[in-house]
């Protein structure tokens, strides 16, 4: 690989190829004493180290803090309440009517996020494979087309949300286009429906790069001479697409419907700065919930808030793992 | 080493200087220095006006060092309250939640060669920043807050509205607007800022009050629902720009203030420290005048604030910090930051004696810091008392969330007010446990 | 014009009809480019705004300045203003000053008379102008190259980090069969699930603990272990056919071997991938730096820029520019690597 690295690419890559080498002769000893399985070990072993102090405990403590009441922030200052904040969150007169719910606010925002991330994962996922294949096609500035798709992935979410604010608001970008054209302006981000368009077209213009790359990558990972076979035997492409695309991209696929699933649910930053979670709480997603209860407000709530994220971390892992055991399914069929 | 020389860099200018300082590596100089980190905030220019008079506080005091931290707000609001949980921090802060951290600041008084002169100048305040009933002095205002409104004196003009007069009442000033935006065809007639704060004076000029005789938090009273009322009336009714209020979730803060400097709205309720603001944005664009705090029965409060200059009790050099901060606190030291930002000042002694010159060539800013000055007096009880009550960012926070709420029809007056309650309990019964 | 045109549309033919496929293609190609592109130009014509300008309604496209002529009797020049007369006409007037709804203003060529114009009849004349004080005062005034080598700093290491130990674990999970394998795996993907901006205060605690709070290693380490990137790179291995391994192994090279020189090639497409994310994430990174690095020479750019949002007021003319300075970077690594992704499996010999 690094052979193929040209110039500047050679000088990076050139320790790192002789680290490479070094490192061979003893992971050699290594493999005749503990065999394969010792390797995985030793493949896992920085991940799992750095991933286990920085993350993992991280996590724990979140936890425990789920199980704490009172303002304090670190935990010595907190006094154990067992399943309580649990119990706060989960009590409900009806759970369709968030009012009568003791937290309604987390209510409303699951209901929200659940609504949002419908919408955001369909259109994501479908924008950024249509993407991905047109870029996968021979033509003409592909390269310029490329980072055309992928620029506002390089924005951060802040500035983001500040520049659709600048086109959306009252007097925004938009209206003077709407105005200009003859129509009559409207304030889009005091409607909640056009407030909640925002927050999915938005969220989804500033990450689908991201998804599209994916997609790209695993396109060029499918041999070519399968497309130059079935156009031999003049194969339709929207059955060339069915037969060979799909079912090899799958990998790639599920990575981008489980992390488009997994970043929906987690939206934040450009929304809040976009419509901060407006107008009244009709975009109000859940990251921007436990946020303000667990550090925005100055008499913050740390033990809430952990308990709401782990809620929603564990509806995501339920999530996720359907997600996963239905591509790993399809693939199978697929497959056959 | 190496981070004594490039903490010299700070001031912003010359880290040239600083690293051909560092290449010579003058070793004895740099450990002889004692270094204080200040942790800095800035809305304009204070953070320059700052480094200014931190170099002449070096050039005074050779054996220290003052590194200025210029950090995003957003780290004093989130960052900074676990690094003081945790027993660090800097040894100097910028802060606003002066009350709830009360516990963490630094008692000068000890290291101070004239407290008297601190409590002289700066004595009304301190109850805001200390413990209740400590006598502690744990630092002083940079910059007093007073809330207030603005009105666009060139559209009143051009509609021919006369500006309602200094006892006007909130209803007048509202009608008036009214009358100003549909002659000059503005989508709303005024906008106050989307915060707990901003409404607080407004509520105790109807009579609200939020402090219980335990002075615990009280029920949400009819006062405060007189004006929330109101409010939310207003809004529905489009005479009160939605897009400030109505248009975010939670504790969210938006301002009011793109409008009015775009003038879209004649009136907006916001503060004194928009005036630096105002002054850069409109320009010359059209005349603007501050005019203190319409009336409601019981008074035409504002509310008053600021943030603060305030040690940390965990600093390794309280003599150097105390050094510092009685420099910063120097009366002509005072005055020139005052001038400088443009800020109105929290020293006795300088209010007192006038003669302050706020250095601005717009012709609308002197009379409007005026205007706030004069206003500061006109505040009622219950204002004065909050900045110096542990439970009033808890009661910002509550009002703003369930009054946008109410406003976008998602909740009635009455459920507001239950919510309002239940939140707030909730707030109290957490902080105890 | 037709030949750039033709340029344009040409395609991969059958002949120069168009496929449907063909239209789709463009139509989508430039309606996204206005659609992603725009926007963000936009960004950049707006980082050269003054912050009144940035604050105005309707917004412009470019940055404006007013004109300021000279005139006779006047020391500063003044600012030009097109008046419309009682009939309709319009002439350019400079303006002396303005007093309440009326502007006493003065014609250029005939200094002498001064008129009383009603401000609701005049407009300012304007014309194209930057606001380069914007780019100018922050990197004046701030610790700049310090903070950029923080952030290429954070940014390489982070990314050389993320990828070895990433593709090393991916390796594992996908190549090897192992007894906890699939709970290794769950275990990853799990923590995928809490966002950072939840756990900050937890995560503190422990940077804290191991004493690398204001170090850049507290903002490197807890990044690199990243679910995402062991996530996406095994299941990209997944793909490698097992037998180009098994062959190798017949060979006599040592698991290390096959990692590095087979499987590493192999996933080049998607180790690309990764670096770009990993480039732009640690470089865009924000919150965990702001809350680990609060001296400033530890500072990131992301950090640095921040400074500019106070409690109040936000002064965004530097923050866009900031922005924008710090975009460049990242463009250009992009620009580098992207093409990495080009070049495939297919290219690489599995046939």
């Amino acid at each position: 690989m690094a052979a193929r690295l040209p110039g500047l690419g050679a000088v990076v890559a050139a320790p790192l190829v002789l680290l490479a080498r070094a490192v061979d002769p003893p992971l050699r000893w290594w493999q005749r004493v503990a065999g394969q399985g010792g390797m995985a070990a030793v493949f896992l072993l920085p991940n799992l180290a750095i991933f286990g102090v920085f993350v993992l405990v991280p996590l724990a403590l979140n936890l425990v803090y789920s199980t704490t009441a009172g303002t304090g922030i670190l935990l010595g200052g907190r006094s154990f309440v067992g399943a309580a904040q649990y119990a706060r969150l989960l009590e409900c007169g009806d759970y369709l009517d968030a009012l009568t719910c003791r937290e309604d606010m987390f209510w409303t925002a699951t209901a929200n996020t659940f609504v949002f991330v419908v919408f955001q994962v369909t259109t994501m996922v479908a924008v950024a494979t249509i993407t991905a294949l047109i870029l996968n096609r021979e033509i003409r500035g592909r390269g310029f087309f490329r980072a055309v798709f992928f620029f506002p992935v390089l924005l951060s979410p802040v500035v983001v949300g500040l520049i659709w604010r600048w086109i959306l608001q009252r007097q925004g970008l938009l209206n003077l286009i709407m105005v200009s054209l003859g129509l009559d302006p409207e304030v889009w981000l005091n409607d909640r429906t056009y407030a909640f368009a925002a927050t999915i077209g938005v969220s989804v213009w500033a990450h689908m790069g991201f998804y599209t790359l994916i997609l790209l990558a695993g396109l060029q990972a499918i041999p070519k001479d399968l497309y130059e076979a079935a156009e031999m035997d003049g194969t339709p492409p929207a059955r060339v697409f069915r037969r060979i695309t799909l079912p090899l991209l799958g990998p790639n696929l599920a990575v981008v419907l489980v992390l488009a699933l997994i970043r929906g649910v987690q939206i934040f930053d450009e929304v809040y700065v976009l419509t901060g979670g407006g107008p009244g709480t009709s975009t109000l997603y859940l990251t921007q919930y436990i946020y303000e209860v667990g550090f925005a407000s100055v008499l913050r709530n740390p033990g809430l808030a952990a308990a709401a994220s782990i809620l929603m971390g564990l509806v995501l892992v339920v999530l996720t793992l359907c997600q996963l055991r239905l591509s790993r399914r399809g693939a199978a069929r697929d497959a056959k | 080493m190496g981070t004594m020389v490039t903490g010299t860099m700070v001031r912003g200018r010359g880290w040239l200087l600083a690293a051909a300082l560092a290449g010579l590596g003058p070793a004895a100089w740099a450990q002889e220095a004692t270094e204080l980190r200040m942790m800095w905030y800035s809305d304009g220019i204070e953070g320059e006006v700052m480094a200014d008079l931190l170099a002449r506080f070096e050039a005074e005091n050779p054996g220290i060092d003052v590194v200025l931290d210029n950090v995003a707000y957003q780290v004093i609001q989130e960052q900074l309250p676990i690094q003081l949980a945790s027993g660090q921090g800097p040894d100097v802060a910028r802060v606003t939640n002066l009350k709830e951290q009360a516990e963490h600041w630094l008692d000068l008084r000890p290291h101070l060669e004239d407290p008297a002169y601190w409590e002289e100048n700066f004595g009304d305040r301190l109850d805001w920043m200390r413990p209740d009933g400590s006598d502690a002095i744990p630092g002083f205002l940079t910059q007093l807050t007073l809330v207030g409104g603005f009105a666009n004196k060139t559209l009143f003009d051009q509609a021919g509205v006369a500006i309602p007069g200094p006892d006007a009442t909130w209803d007048e000033w509202v009608e008036a607007s009214r009358q100003v935006a549909e002659d000059q065809g503005l989508p709303a007639a005024f906008a106050i800022d989307r915060s707990g704060h901003r409404i607080s004076g407004p509520i105790a000029s109807y009579g609200g009050n939020y402090i219980g005789a335990d002075g615990m938090p009280a029920p949400i009273d009819d006062g405060t629902m007189a004006f929330v009322t109101r409010l939310v009336e207003w809004t529905e009714a489009g005479l009160q720009l939605p897009d400030t209020w109505v248009s975010a979730a939670g504790t969210t803060y938006r301002s009011g203030a793109d409008d009015f400097i775009n003038a879209q709205i004649p009136f907006l309720y916001s503060g004194s420290w928009q005036v630096a603001n105002l002054s850069t944005k409109i320009g010359d664009a059209f005349d603007w005048v501050a005019i203190g705090s319409p009336c409601g029965p019981e008074g035409c409060s504002g509310l008053a604030g600021g943030a603060a200059l305030v040690g940390i009790k965990y600093t390794e050099h309280p003599e150097e910090v105390a050094r510092l901060m009685a420099f910063l606190a120097r009366e002509e030291i005072v005055k020139e930051f005052s001038e400088r930002t443009l800020f109105l000042p929290a020293h006795a002694g300088l209010v007192a004696g006038g003669g302050l010159a706020f250095r601005s060539e717009d012709p609308n800013v002197p009379p409007a810091l005026d205007r706030f000055v004069e206003a500061s007096g006109e505040t009622v009880a219950m204002a004065d008392a909050l900045p110096a009550w542990k439970w009033a960012n808890a009661y910002y926070g509550v009002l703003v969330t369930r009054i946008s709420q109410a406003m976008a029809g998602e909740i009635t007056l009455e459920q507001a007010r239950e919510l309002m309650d239940r939140d707030i309990a909730d707030a109290v019964a957490n902080a105890g446990q | 014009m037709s030949r750039a045109l033709a340029f344009l549309t040409r395609r991969r033919g059958h002949g120069g009809r168009w496929h449907w496929t063909d239209v789709v293609t463009w139509v989508w190609l430039l309606g996204g480019t206005v659609l992603m592109f725009g926007p963000a130009l936009w960004l950049v014509a707006s980082s050269f705004k003054g912050p009144a300008q940035l604050a105005e309604f309707p917004p412009t496209l470019l940055p404006y300045a007013q004109i300021a002529v000279p005139v006779a009797g006047h020391d500063a020049p003044l600012p030009l203003y097109e008046v419309t007369g009682p009939d309709g006409t319009t002439r350019q007037l400079a303006e002396i000053r303005r007093i309440g709804t009326n502007a006493q203003m003065v014609d250029p060529a005939e200094p002498g008379t001064r008129l009383d114009v009603d401000i609701a009849a005049r407009r300012p004349v304007r014309e194209v102008g930057l606001a380069l004080d914007n780019y100018v005062r922050p990197l004046v005034a701030n610790d700049f190259l310090r903070f950029l080598w923080n952030s290429v700093f954070v940014t390489v290491t982070a990314t050389l980090i993320t990828l070895l130990t990433n593709s090393m674990a991916a390796f594992a999970l996908s190549k090897y069969r192992f007894r906890g394998r699939d709970a290794v795996m769950l275990l990853i993907v799990a923590t995928l699930m809490v966002p950072l901006s939840v756990i900050l205060v937890p995560l503190y605690s422990v940077v804290n603990a191991t004493g690398l709070v204001d170090t850049l290693w507290g903002v490197i380490l807890p990044t690199v272990a990243t679910p995402t990137g062991v996530f996406l790179l095994r299941q990209y291995m997944l793909t490698i056919p097992d037998e180009l391994l098994e062959a190798a192994r017949m060979d006599h090279a040592s698991e290390w071997q096959i990692y590095w020189r087979i499987v590493l090639p192999l996933a080049a497409p998607a180790l690309a991938v990764l670096a770009i994310f990993s480039v732009v994430w640690r470089w865009n990174d924000f919150l965990w730096p702001l809350i680990v690095l609060s001296r400033r020479e530890t500072y990131t750019l992301q950090v640095g820029l921040n400074t500019y949002a106070g409690e109040l007021n936000v002064q965004w003319h530097y923050i866009l520019a900031m922005t924008v300075v710090t975009m460049i970077p990242v463009v250009l690594v992009f620009v580098f690597l992207q093409r990495f992704i080009t070049t495939g499996i297919a290219g690489a010999g599995i046939k």
